[in-house]
C-alpha cells in the first residue's frame, strides 16, 4: 500500500506491459507493472542492468507507449512527452552547441527576454555553475555537465523529473556530491522525482521508497520504504539493515 | 596524427617554408639537368606571372573563375541544404530518392559537359551549371546524413521541452548536424574549384582554366600554363584555409576532433 493518501497520487502505472518485436521475435520486457507515486515523492526504481527499468521510465515520460496498460499523471493518461515533466539523461544529454546559459534557457522560449535571463541566472546559481555561463559543455567536467542538464530541466519549472541513471558515468566521489546536491535541490523545488538506478546504495541514500524490479520480463518485486530522515548516515544500523534487505531481495551475497 | 611535442611557433612557419624552397629548388634543377626546351623553370614562371599581372589578366581571370564558383556553389548551397535537411528529416523520402542521388553523384561533372552545352549553349551558364552539379550532390548527401545521425537523445530532449517541428529543426537538428554539414560544404567547395577549371577549358573564354588552354594553344606559352596552374593551386588553398576557420566557431567546435 502507498504510504500517502490517495488524493496525493501524482503518477500511477496500471498493468503496464511492454513487448518489443524484432525480426519476428518478440521479447517480453515489462509484464504487469503496477506503481503509484505520491506528489513530491522521491522514488527510486532499482534493478539489474537490462531489466527494463529504463523502458518503464521512458513509458512514464511518454516517449514510449506501453503494449498494454496505461500511465496516468494527475489523472490524465500519458500519451506524449510534456514540458511539465522533464527527462534527464546521463550528462550526454546537454547540447554541445550551446553555452551553459543557452542550455539552461533552452526550454524557456516562451518567456520574455528579461524573465528568461532571470530564470537562467537563478538556476545557474542553484546548481553552482556561476562563472561558467559562457562556457561550452566541452569545457566542463562530467559532474558539471550533469548539473547543467539538471538546471536545464529545472528551469522550465517541471513538476516531475525522470532521471535515468544520471550519475552512472561519474566517478564515485563526484557521484556522492551530486546526490547531496540533488537532495538539496529536491528539497528546495519540491518536484516529484523518479530516479532509475542499478546502484543499491544510491537508492537507499536518495529515495523515500525504492521499487525493486526483477529480471526480464520485469515486474516490481517489492517496494521498500526508506524511513530514515535526511541527511542520512550511511553507517547507521537502520541504513545497513535496509541495504541488506535489498541485497537479499536481489539475491546477492553480502560478501565479496 | 598528433605528435606528443607541440611544435614551437617558429617551427610552424620555418619547416613549411623550407619544404616550399626545396620544391622550387628541385623544380629548378630538374629543368636545368633535363635540358628541356619546353618546360619552364620557376624563374620563367615568375616572369610569366609578372607579364599576366601587368596586363591585369591574372586578377581578371581569377576573378572570373571565382565568380563562377560563387554562383554555382552558392546555388548548390541554396538548394542542397534545404533538400538535404528535408531528406534527412523524412527517412522514407530519403529511401525513395537515395538510389537516384547516389547514382547521379558518381557521374563526373565533366561527363555533363555535352548535355550542359546542349541546354545552355557555350558560355557562362554552362560553366556555372557544371559547378552547381559538382557541388550539389555532396552537399545534399552531407546534410541528409548529418540529420539522420543526430542522436535520438537530442531529439527526445527537444520534444520533451515542447518544441514544435519547425523549432526542433532550427534549434536542435540543424545545430546538431552542422559539423557534418560543414565537412560536406568544404568537400563540395574543393570539387567546385576542380570543376571550374575543366569547365572553363571548354565552355568560356576567360578564367584560369581558359588561361591554361589558351596559353598552350596560342604559342605554346608553358610559362603561362604553369603560372595559371600555380594560381589555381594557391587560390584553392586559400579557399580551403578560409573554410577551415569555420570549424573554430565554438558552436561547431565540439563536432570536430583536433587536427583534421
Amino acid at each position: 500500500m502507498p504510504s500517502f493518501p490517495v488524493e496525493q497520487t501524482k503518477l500511477s502505472a496500471e498493468h503496464i506491459g511492454m513487448v518489443f518485436t524484432r525480426d519476428g521475435k518478440s521479447t517480453n520486457v515489462l509484464s504487469d507493472v503496477n506503481l503509484t507515486v505520491g506528489r513530491g515523492e522521491f522514488l527510486c526504481i532499482l534493478g539489474p542492468s537490462g531489466c527494463g527499468k529504463s523502458t518503464l521510465l521512458n513509458t512514464m515520460a511518454g516517449f514510449l507507449s506501453p503494449s498494454s496498460g496505461e500511465v496516468r499523471i494527475d489523472g490524465e493518461v500519458v500519451r506524449s512527452p510534456d514540458p511539465r515533466r522533464i527527462f534527464v539523461f546521463q550528462e550526454r544529454g546537454v547540447f554541445p552547441w550551446l553555452t551553459v546559459e543557452g542550455n539552461v534557457g533552452f526550454g524557456l522560449f516562451r518567456l520574455s527576454r528579461a524573465e528568461r535571463a532571470q530564470r537562467i541566472a537563478h538556476y545557474v546559481q542553484l546548481v553552482g555553475l556561476e562563472g561558467f555561463e559562457k562556457a561550452y559543455p566541452a569545457e566542463l567536467s562530467g559532474g558539471m555537465k550533469q548539473r547543467l542538464e539538471v538546471a536545464r530541466a529545472l528551469a522550465v519549472n517541471p513538476d516531475m523529473l525522470f532521471l535515468d541513471e544520471p550519475f552512472g558515468a561519474l566517478d564515485s566521489i563526484t557521484r556522492l556530491t551530486m546526490r547531496r546536491e540533488l537532495l538539496r535541490i529536491w528539497e528546495a523545488e519540491k518536484n516529484t522525482i523518479i530516479f532509475v538506478t542499478h546502484d543499491i546504495d544510491e537508492a537507499v541514500q536518495l529515495a523515500d521508497r525504492v521499487a525493486v524490479m526483477t529480471d526480464r520480463p520485469a515486474t516490481i518485486q517489492q517496494i521498500v520504504e526508506i524511513d530514515i530522515p535526511h541527511p542520512r548516515d550511511m553507517g547507521s544500523p537502520r541504513y545497513l539493515e535496509l541495504r541488506h534487505g535489498i541485497f537479499d531481495q536481489l539475491g546477492l551475497a553480502h560478501k565479496v | 596524427m598528433k605528435s606528443l611535442v607541440e611544435p614551437a611557433k617558429w617551427e610552424r612557419f620555418v619547416w613549411p617554408a623550407l619544404a616550399c624552397a626545396l620544391f622550387l629548388a628541385l623544380w629548378h634543377f630538374l629543368v636545368i639537368w633535363s635540358g628541356t626546351k619546353v618546360f619552364p623553370s620557376p624563374h620563367d614562371v615568375e616572369e610569366g606571372v609578372a607579364e599576366l599581372a601587368t596586363k591585369s589578366l591574372l586578377s581578371r581571370y581569377a576573378g572570373d573563375s571565382l565568380r563562377r564558383v560563387a554562383l554555382g556553389y552558392g546555388t548548390a548551397i541554396a538548394l542542397g541544404i534545404p533538400i538535404g535537411l528535408t531528406l534527412g528529416w523524412y527517412p522514407a523520402a530519403n529511401r525513395v530518392v537515395n538510389p537516384v542521388f547516389q547514382m547521379l553523384r558518381f557521374i563526373s561533372p565533366i561527363a555533363w559537359i555535352p548535355v550542359s552545352i546542349l541546354l545552355f549553349g557555350v558560355g557562362d551558364t554552362t560553366a556555372i551549371f557544371l559547378i552547381f552539379l559538382a557541388a550539389f550532390f555532396p552537399i545534399v548527401v552531407a546534410c541528409a546524413d548529418g540529420v539522420s545521425n543526430v542522436p535520438v537523445m537530442y531529439r527526445q530532449a527537444g520534444r520533451n521541452f515542447g518544441l514544435s517541428a519547425g523549432r526542433l529543426l532550427r534549434r536542435v537538428i540543424f545545430p546538431a548536424a552542422l559539423p557534418q554539414i560543414i565537412i560536406g560544404l568544404r568537400i563540395a567547395l574543393g570539387i567546385a574549384w576542380l570543376v571550374v577549371v575543366a569547365a572553363e577549358m571548354i565552355a568560356v573564354d576567360s578564367g584560369l582554366g581558359y588561361l591554361v588552354i589558351d596559353a598552350r594553344n596560342s604559342g605554346k606559352r608553358y610559362d603561362l600554363v604553369v603560372a595559371a596552374m600555380l594560381m589555381i593551386g594557391i587560390i584553392g588553398l586559400a579557399l580551403d584555409l578560409l573554410f577551415r576557420r569555420l570549424k573554430d566557431f565554438k558552436s561547431v567546435r565540439w563536432g570536430f576532433r583536433d587536427g583534421a
